[in-house]
């Protein structure tokens, strides 16, 4: 089964890298962007067959390693 | 005086830790991030580098290993522990010290001296120190300490900062902050303050020939507050 997560940073942390990405952004013409915030994307294919229990699994993961808790934020996107 | 220095793959200030304590009058050891168990120490060391490829986050894959269940035990049992830059930033990983460490503000890998003024005597690392500014060495590219406002508090409401980046004269002000850190914090203790986290090396300080000598004022001093 496999589960994607994504980690985006909190809403007070500074990103140098998006603000870097809005500025390219900019010059290269697309004017009307008015913010951009880099994140994280993880694709975990589990052996766990019962979807709850991945996602539960996988929740465990974020909070013990895949997002620092102080600046980031994780959402489990879908099991398939 | 017994000193141990954690070696992670992608470390490289492992072995200038470990002449730096040597030359203080530590008996060093080196202990690979593997083993399980820390030799008998006064201090542990959790070295320079970029440990796993700063893969995830910087510190986050050596915060994990194998060693490092003995470090936090090491350090809840009131054991010295210390970690400079990447050892810093696997300290925060770990939760050993609060908050953690950005990207710099300006995206560039830093790579010079800078001041840093002591702003906390109370620990083991920094009492009776005589100088109150230190001339220390960074080269980081996620330096930038970053913390929650409640955090923050806590951290000074306990005197838990060490050092702050300022001028020559012992100025704490936005334009000596190097890399964007809150409040020009260059580095940290936990609550007991037994345990440090900095973005500086002191143990690139330590020639007079080669560098200035504020390391090994810093490591003069560790040694005999140890003692």
């Amino acid at each position: 089964m496999k589960i994607s997560v994504i980690i985006t940073l909190k809403k007070d942390v500074l990103d140098p890298q998006g603000k870097v990405i809005h500025q390219a952004l900019d010059g290269m013409g697309f004017n009307d962007v008015n913010e951009v915030r880099q994140g994280k994307y993880f694709e975990i294919d589990t052996k766990e067959t019962d979807p709850q229990k991945a996602k539960n699994k996988v929740e465990e993961m974020c909070k013990k390693l895949l997002a620092n808790l102080v600046i980031e934020n994780y959402k489990i996107i879908d099991a398939q | 005086m017994r000193s141990a220095v954690i070696t992670f793959p992608g470390s490289n200030c492992d072995r200038d830790m470990d002449v730096a304590l040597k030359k203080f009058g530590f008996k060093n050891k080196m202990v690979w991030h593997q083993d399980v168990e820390l030799p008998k120490s006064d201090l542990v060391v959790l070295p320079g580098g970029f440990s796993y490829g700063d893969y995830l986050r910087c510190g986050s894959m050596a915060s994990k290993s194998k060693i490092m269940q003995s470090v936090i035990n090491f350090a809840n049992s009131g054991g010295l522990v210390m970690g400079i830059c990447n050892g810093f930033q696997i300290l925060v990983e770990t939760g050993l010290v609060p908050g953690v460490l950005l990207r710099n503000k300006y995206l560039e890998f830093i790579c010079k001296n800078v001041f840093v003024k002591i702003s906390d005597k109370d620990s083991a690392y920094f009492k009776n120190i005589k100088n109150d500014v230190l001339e220390l060495h960074i080269a980081h590219n996620e330096g930038n300490y970053f913390c929650t406002n409640d955090q923050l508090k806590e951290i000074e409401d306990n005197a838990q900062v060490a050092i702050n980046y300022c001028n020559n004269e012992g100025k704490i002000e936005k334009s000596f902050n190097p890399n964007g850190s809150i409040k020009n914090i260059a580095g940290i203790f936990n609550k007991e303050k037994n345990v440090l986290g900095m973005m500086p090396h002191p143990e690139r300080m330590i020639d007079s020939s080669l560098s200035g000598e504020d390391g090994s004022l810093f490591f003069k001093n560790l040694i005999n507050n140890i003692k």
